[in-house]
């Protein structure tokens, strides 16, 4: 491979009592890219991707980010190496400001005695950084960033969680079902949303289950089967019908173009 | 600041439009409910106090009238700021009573029986009120009990213990304004122009804008919204669910054990068969004040509003010479009605 992936991870074993949920698993991130990862359910995606979050610990294997080897213990620990994840969830607190949520569990101090003897917030600070991140993700359509998130719409929420994941998340964003509780207008939405936020150079991962998604916006698509990686893909050279079969084990690996 | 006022010019691709919603008085109003949610017991608390100011002019309107009201609300008005804090995490404290009165005749018995200098008698009560605080908030956030049952064990454990400990006797004011005088601290008085604030009220207003601050000021106050708000979401986020549910807890305790110190200046003697209805009545004026149950929403004034009513409606009540059930009734009343708005709002804005 010439690029040098920023997250890789090499034989990752995970079981559950006797059900082994990811067998020798591999996964490649490149700088940049919007990989997509699809697989059907309880092919182990998820747990690959809570490995690569922290929000589990494998048994075995190895995870790389940019070369050096690293243990997430939990998904704070991720954090702190730039990984953030939007949850399918979102983890949003609805009655809360859009402000107060992008910065909810690190929030700015106000510097001086009211900060560092009175513990007070840096509200017009977090306020300016939170409208400066959705206004670069094109989001300020929201009248005020005092808003509390429960009165935006689901495309919107989206919007803020991304925006958040965007303002900390240096290395890789990893993003779960983004689109699946959105109309199609609000979908096209989010996708354009992924699109700039690669401009900016951060590799996203995406897990969907919606293809006419994944195929307008991967660059690479790691299909998933059966606890590990079936093959990688590149939506160029792979029909939406082919991309299923591979999932399902109606197509075998060696019978589509790889990509590298 | 200047940019965020009106919706971005450009975007025709906009996630949704949002500008082009609901509007004229009653979206207004509605923004304004869901915003300041202490606004309407504050509007209900000015009512009473203009009504009862007409039916009962002078004896109601004077300075002494209404600074009784606030020195007979002082003590539910401090355990109700507890009670608020745990609301807001979406709990229930049923033992703030129990915790309150432990803690007056741990100090009572400390500096009288015992010997103790008064200071350090006031500071093991406090120490009481903070630990039976701080035990439910770890059965709630670290054994995963539901606040209703822990605090309920904890209320009769509690009680129980107050009543064995002090034999169910009490400690006469005399005695203790001769030996602790301290423990009465609260119960006196800066008298000017007929009005008579006892420092236990100063405190009360002192307790409010404290908690006012902290929950809107520090990355603590944000915590506790978002812990009552969704729980999974905050540790998601980062927020240390465990630490905050403890700490709101052990606060609680620590502000009901003050509360417990409050009663002693108020009654003057240790007793430990008072402040039997505490729990209720705190639950009342949070309820009344605009605190959701479900969490996450209101505001601490918004609970001393709601204990300043109750106040308003005893006091009203009696000085019209009214039977004192009018009194339940109408409270009856009020917490229907303010449960019926907070679901109304919520289910309005969202």
């Amino acid at each position: 491979m010439s690029v040098k992936p920023v997250l890789t991870a090499r034989g990752l074993v995970k079981r559950y009592g006797r059900v082994t949920a990811l067998d020798r698993c591999d996964f490649d991130l490149l700088p940049g890219e919007v990989l997509a990862v699809i697989g059907d359910n309880g092919a182990g995606k998820s747990t690959m991707i809570k490995a690569l979050s922290g929000a589990i610990q494998p048994d075995e294997g190895v995870i790389e980010l940019d070369g050096k080897p690293v243990t997430f213990s939990s998904p704070i620990a991720a954090r702190g190496y730039g990984i953030e994840t939007v949850y399918q969830t979102l983890a949003l607190s609805p009655a809360l400001s859009i402000a107060d949520n992008m910065f909810m569990g690190r929030e700015l101090r106000k510097p001086g005695l009211m900060g560092t003897l009175f513990h007070q917030l840096d509200k017009p600070a977090m306020r300016q950084r939170a409208r400066e991140k959705l206004t670069e993700l094109g989001l300020m359509t929201i009248q005020s960033i005092d808003q509390s998130v429960e009165t935006l719409s689901g495309g919107q929420r989206q919007g803020v969680a991304v925006a958040r994941a965007a303002a900390f998340g240096s290395r890789v964003i990893i993003m779960d079902e983004p689109t699946a509780a959105l109309g199609v207008k609000e979908g096209q939405r989010v996708l354009d949303l992924i699109r700039t936020v690669k401009a900016r150079g951060v590799p996203i991962i995406l897990i969907s289950h919606n293809m006419p998604h994944v195929f307008e916006v991967a660059d690479r698509i790691h299909i998933h089967r059966l606890g590990r990686r079936l093959c990688v893909v590149r939506p160029e050279d792979c029909k939406m019908s082919d991309a299923v079969a591979l999932m399902t084990g109606a197509m075998r690996a060696e019978d589509i173009k790889q990509s590298a | 600041m200047s940019q965020e006022t009106g919706p971005a010019p450009n975007s025709a691709e906009q996630v949704a439009s949002f500008s082009g919603g609901p509007s004229g008085f009653k979206a207004r109003l509605i923004t304004l409910l869901y915003t300041m949610p202490a606004i309407v017991p504050l509007f209900v608390l000015l009512l009473a106090v203009a009504i009862f100011g007409i039916l009962l002019g002078d004896r109601f309107l004077s300075p002494f009238a209404l600074t009784l009201i606030l020195q007979q609300v002082a003590i539910i008005g401090i355990v109700a700021m507890a009670q608020a804090l745990v609301i807001l995490t979406a709990g229930i404290d049923l033992s703030v009573g129990a915790v309150m009165i432990l803690s007056s005749v741990v100090m009572g018995k400390f500096s009288v029986d015992l010997g103790l200098p008064q200071e350090i008698a006031i500071l093991c009560g406090l120490i009481v009120g903070l630990s039976c605080g701080a035990i439910s908030g770890v059965l709630v956030a670290v054994v995963k009990l539901p606040p209703f049952i822990v605090t309920l064990g904890m209320w009769q454990i509690v009680l129980a213990v107050n009543f064995l400990y002090s034999r169910s006797e009490v400690i006469r004011s005399q005695i203790i304004a001769a030996e602790a005088p301290l423990l009465q601290f609260f119960g006196r008085t800066i008298s000017f122009g007929g009005a008579n604030f006892t420092y236990g009220v100063i405190f009360m207003f002192l307790l409010v804008l404290v908690l006012t601050y902290a929950l809107a000021q520090t990355a603590w106050g944000r915590h506790v919204y978002a812990v009552g708000d969704d729980p999974a979401a905050a540790e998601l986020s980062g927020v240390n669910v465990t630490r905050t549910l403890i700490s709101v807890y052990a606060l609680a305790g620590l502000i009901c054990a003050f509360a417990g110190w409050v009663l002693i200046g108020r009654i003057g003697s240790v007793s430990p068969q008072s402040g039997q209805f505490a729990n209720i009545e705190s639950i009342t004026a949070v309820v009344i004040g605009g605190i959701s149950l479900f969490g996450g929403r209101g505001s601490v004034a918004g609970a001393l509003f709601g204990a300043l009513i109750v106040g308003v409606f005893t006091l009203g009540l009696r000085l019209l010479g009214l039977d004192v059930q009018w009194t339940y009734l109408l409270i009856g009343l009020l917490i229907i009605f303010a449960v019926t708005l907070d679901q109304r709002i919520r289910k309005a804005a969202a």
